[in-house]
């Protein structure tokens, strides 16, 4: 996956109101029709380092489930760098796309 | 680290989460519980990864490490107290030493002068190259027009001499310096009490106005805090007190003797007791000067340039082409520090090495000690540990040691500061000014850090590339090192042996400088010669001086001849003056004359300036200087008779080259006082030269006058016989002041004391060299004992099986001293190269004896061989003393 891909898809998964680490794991993993396979594990250290900036904040809850989770929640910092960064992988993707085209062309 | 810690439980727990959360999820899909819990797992992967990875995150690692390579350092260091002690002591001495020179170096050479500002001070010195004469001094019209030029902010100079004080609590000889009155407002440095010299004061002579040092004002006055417009008796004349200088300030002289004035007397050196200005008439000695703001030292002296030209223009008489007058600036810290910056920084090199060697020498212990513990290492790495980090945790450990080693450094040297300070030689300039400071201390620390490293890097490499299997497999016989230590460690022998021979060889060559140099015929015999000092009164008004001409000294100067001559004991008396204390003047205690030579007085105005010596004809006898050609002086060369000298043959062979010196005629003009003289004076006679300056200049050019013809201020009294060192002079005292009770005959010393004086400063800088040498060669012997006998304890095996199988207790002696003799050579031959380099940059200290002495080089060469197999000899004698049967038994 590209650098910083994962933090960008973690804070789109959270636009849509607090979720725990599983659940994040598995909206990714549904939301892209199950094309990006996230490894579990390696999602925590980005968590970690998205709620060190101050993206992100965390408090324990209880999930749907009745079982104790830590629940992960947008932070109006973070909410700002979502769509600075969402509109940077628009850019982004456009010019990779608009090479392989005249590549191909 | 500023955010919250988030605990590793509390991470842990949120993993778990995650796990029971997707196994129920599995769970739901209609898996069993056990392959959900499986498959849950698979999913997130690595969970101890993943934990190590938050831990790492979340903690300063390297800050946990350190600490921890510390502790398990300190444990390693409690529990081998006998090599934690040596290793230290090692290094506490080599950064003791280190440190104590350097704090030298520090005041010295380092350190600004204790003046605002010090970047602008330069000391101005005129040199007259066609006569091939340096710093003669300036006279007062040139120092009126530096001052005007726009140049500097301020020209001042210093004068010198001793005075008589009276009016403070009892009559004392002090240090005055008479200076112009801007001399303080130049150093910008203001009293601690009163005030200090109009700088704008434009008084002639001297303004009758005297600031004194703290000491003096303590020592005579009580610290009397009404000392202010009290009257003080410089010799004659009444000086009014206007201020007390603060403690710890010290004039920009070089040396503790110099720079301790008590009396700073104003005078604007152009009216009496000066002589009317002049340009071609030096009587400033030393001038100094701070430079206008926002000029370059390089700036300054091309605008000086061209305002010498421009002189030289205006007054061609004065300033004649051929004597190619030039006017340099030189920075004011240079001129302080003078010619000890090579010693000095000798010095720092030669206690460098000595902590090099001991660094090498700890490093020999680290390896041996990394061999025993190669089984520790091995097992470490076994169980994961990273390479980087066991060299890590080894540095940790030797810079431990080397900061440990650099406290007790640190405390021997506050323990030693007074003992240390006073075996200096006082000739040391900025000497008060030593002391540890912080820059010292940071000093201390960089040279521990650095050392630590130093020692450390070997083993610690060593450790990170052990061969696992073959060390797990050793069992029984874990300490035997790898091949590749054994070779460090040889490599390590041969570099301790190469710069202990270079400090050796230095050393050596100092060695032999000192001894030709005690053992020169210096031309004169200080045997049983004493001499003390007397000073007549100067008095401001030359009408009142009853010492004014020679007519006037001369009977007193016969009177004292007679009295010294019945004290008991005393064979010989003569009177000079102080130049005449061979070996026992300075700079400023010669008589500077300009010369002029008959025949050739028109071809330069700028005549050189010689010294010439004021002697009574006895002298010449008492101090053992032999007559050559001519006679020598007379007493019927009296005060009316022709004016006659007697030259040295320096003297003779720079004037009069091709020619005999006897008969000619020439003309000395005093350069400091009287009008010019009018009449000749005749060369007599030529003696032999002496090495009156320096024991290490075979020929000054030096001119001798007498006393009843030239008079003088400033005069010895040579006494030779019987001499009691302590009842003498007090009776040449007694006898004296029955003549005249004012004056004051002081500074007894015996001519062989003054003699050995003149070498202090050589003494010093081989008594050091010698003392670190010594040291080198003491490490360098313990340290191939340490690794001949850890060879032969290695090999005791294989000398068990030897001796069993019927070899000679010899050929085992042969076999061990072959292997010390082998790196003993090998390091004799990298250092005899690398001394060739040393020795050559330490040529100017050297007398008598080339950089490149064969004999230094053989002579230390095989020392350190014989030292070396020395140490060798007790391993060897325990190697042939192994039992057969122990030592088979062993395996």
């Amino acid at each position: 996956m590209l650098q910083g891909t994962l933090d960008l898809l973690i804070l789109r998964t959270l636009i849509f109101g607090s979720q725990h680490g599983q659940g994040i794991a598995r909206a990714i993993q549904q939301t892209s029709d199950e094309e990006l396979l996230v490894e579990h594990g390696a999602l925590y250290p980005a968590l970690q380092r998205l709620e060190e900036r101050g993206w992100i904040s965390a408090k324990w809850g209880i999930s749907a489930n009745n079982r104790k989770a830590r629940f992960y929640s947008l932070t109006p910092v973070g909410r700002k760098q979502l769509l600075k960064e969402t509109s940077k992988w628009n850019r982004l993707t456009a010019a990779i796309g608009r090479i392989l085209e005249s590549e191909e062309g | 680290m500023f955010r919250r810690k988030r605990k590793a439980s509390d991470f842990g727990a949120e993993i778990e989460a995650h796990i029971q959360l997707e196994t129920e999820r599995l769970q739901e899909q209609g898996l069993s519980y056990e392959d959900a819990r499986t498959a849950a797992r698979r999913s997130f992967g690595n969970v101890t990864n993943t934990q190590e990875h938050f831990y790492e995150s979340n903690h300063l690692l390297w800050w946990d490490n350190f600490w921890q390579d510390i502790r398990y350092a300190a444990r390693m260091l409690r529990k081998s107290p006998g090599f934690a002690a040596i290793a230290i002591l090692t290094i506490a001495l080599g950064i003791g030493a280190t440190t104590a020179i350097f704090s030298v170096v520090d005041a010295t050479l380092l350190h600004p002068l204790p003046y605002p500002h010090p970047e602008q001070l330069v000391t101005i010195q005129d040199d007259l190259p066609g006569v091939g004469a340096r710093d003669v001094g300036i006279s007062v019209p040139e120092w009126h027009d530096f001052q005007r030029s726009g140049i500097f902010q301020y020209v001042s100079a210093l004068g010198g001499g001793d005075t008589n004080l009276t009016g403070a609590s009892e009559p004392a000889r002090i240090r005055l310096l008479t200076i112009p009155p801007n001399y303080f407002a130049l150093l910008d440095v203001k009293p601690q009490l009163g005030r200090s010299f109009d700088p704008e004061d434009q008084t002639p002579g001297f303004n009758l106005e005297v600031l004194i040092s703290d000491g003096l004002w303590k020592r005579a006055f009580g610290s009397d805090p009404h000392i202010l417009g009290k009257s003080v008796r410089l010799d004659n004349d009444l000086y009014r007190v206007v201020g007390v200088m603060p403690p710890g300030f010290h004039d920009p002289g070089a040396t503790v003797e110099e720079s301790n004035t008590d009396v700073w007397a104003a005078a604007g050196f152009a009216g009496p007791p000066a002589p009317p200005p002049q340009r071609n008439l030096r009587i400033l000695p030393e001038a100094i000067a701070r430079i206008a703001p926002g000029l370059t030292i390089a700036a300054a002296q091309s605008r000086l340039n061209a305002l010498v030209a421009s002189l030289q223009k205006e007054y061609p008489t004065d300033y004649p082409l051929q004597s190619g007058w030039r006017v340099r600036l030189v920075p004011l810290a240079e001129t302080v520090v003078g010619n000890v910056r090579q010693s000095l920084i000798l010095l720092l090199g030669a206690v460098g090495l000595v902590l090099l060697i001991g660094c090498v020498n700890v490093a020999n212990l680290l390896l041996a000690r990394a061999s025993a513990r190669g089984r520790e290492m091995a097992v470490r790495q076994a169980l994961g540990a990273a390479r980087a980090r066991l060299i890590r945790q080894l540095l940790t450990e030797s810079v431990l040691l080397s900061l440990l080693g650099g406290i007790v450094g640190l405390a021997i040297l506050f323990c030693a500061k007074g003992f240390l300070l006073q075996i200096m030689p006082d000739s040391l300039p900025r000497l008060n000014e030593v002391s540890i400071n912080w820059s010292v201390l940071l000093f201390a620390l960089a040279a521990s850090l650095v050392a630590g490293m130093i020692f450390g890097l070997a083993p610690a490499l060593h450790a990170g590339r052990v061969d696992l299997i073959p060390m797990l497999k050793q069992e029984a016989r874990g300490s035997t090192g790898s091949g590749e230590q054994a070779r460090t460690r040889r490599v390590l022998m041969v570099t301790e042996f190469a710069l202990s021979l270079v400090l050796m060889i230095a050393a050596g060559l100092l060695l032999r400088s000192f001894w030709d140099l005690l053992n020169v015929r210096p031309g004169f015999n200080p045997q049983s010669v004493m001499a003390m000092h007397m000073w007549l009164p100067v008095p401001n008004d030359p009408d009142t001086d009853i010492y004014g001409s020679p007519a006037q000294e001369a009977p007193f100067v016969r009177e004292i001849l007679r009295r010294a001559g019945t004290l008991s004991g005393v064979e010989e008396v003569a009177i000079g003056d102080i130049a005449a204390i061979p070996l026992g003047h300075g700079r400023n205690d010669l008589n500077p004359f300009a010369l002029v030579l008959e025949g050739r007085e028109n071809q330069s105005d700028d005549s050189p300036l010689v010294n010439a010596t004021i002697v009574t004809p006895s002298y010449f006898h008492l101090v053992g200087m032999t007559l050559q050609r001519g006679r020598l002086l007379s007493d019927s060369d009296k005060e009316n008779a022709p004016a006659v000298a007697v030259i040295n043959e320096a003297f003779a062979r720079t004037y009069w080259p091709n020619d005999d010196a006897v008969g000619k005629h020439l003309k000395l003009n005093n350069a400091r006082g009287t009008t010019p003289n009018r009449s000749w004076t005749t060369v007599v006679g030529v003696i032999a030269d002496a090495r009156t300056e320096s024991l290490a200049e075979p020929s000054v050019p030096q001119i001798y006058v007498s006393v009843y013809q030239q008079r003088s201020k400033d005069l010895a009294i040579f006494l030779r016989g019987r001499l009691d060192r302590s009842a003498t002079p007090a009776e040449l005292r007694e006898q004296v002041q029955l003549i005249n009770p004012e004056l004051p005959v002081f500074g007894a010393q015996m001519l062989t004391d003054v003699v050995t004086a003149s070498l202090s400063e050589r003494r010093f800088s081989l008594e050091m060299v010698g003392l670190f040498a010594l040291t080198a060669l003491l490490l360098a012997g313990l340290g191939i004992y340490g690794v001949i006998s850890y060879l032969v304890s290695e090999r005791t095996h294989e000398i068990g099986i030897r001796l069993a199988l019927g070899a000679r207790s010899g050929n085992i002696l042969r076999m061990v001293l072959r292997q010390g003799l082998g790196l003993a050579i090998a390091g004799a031959a990298v250092g005899l190269i690398c001394a060739l380099v040393v020795s050559h940059l330490m040529a100017g200290l050297l007398y008598g004896v080339r950089p490149t002495d064969p004999l230094t080089f053989a002579g230390v060469a095989l020392l350190l061989i014989g030292v070396a197999l020395l140490a060798c000899y007790i391993p060897a004698r325990r190697a042939i003393r192994v039992d057969p049967l122990v030592a088979l038994r062993h395996e």
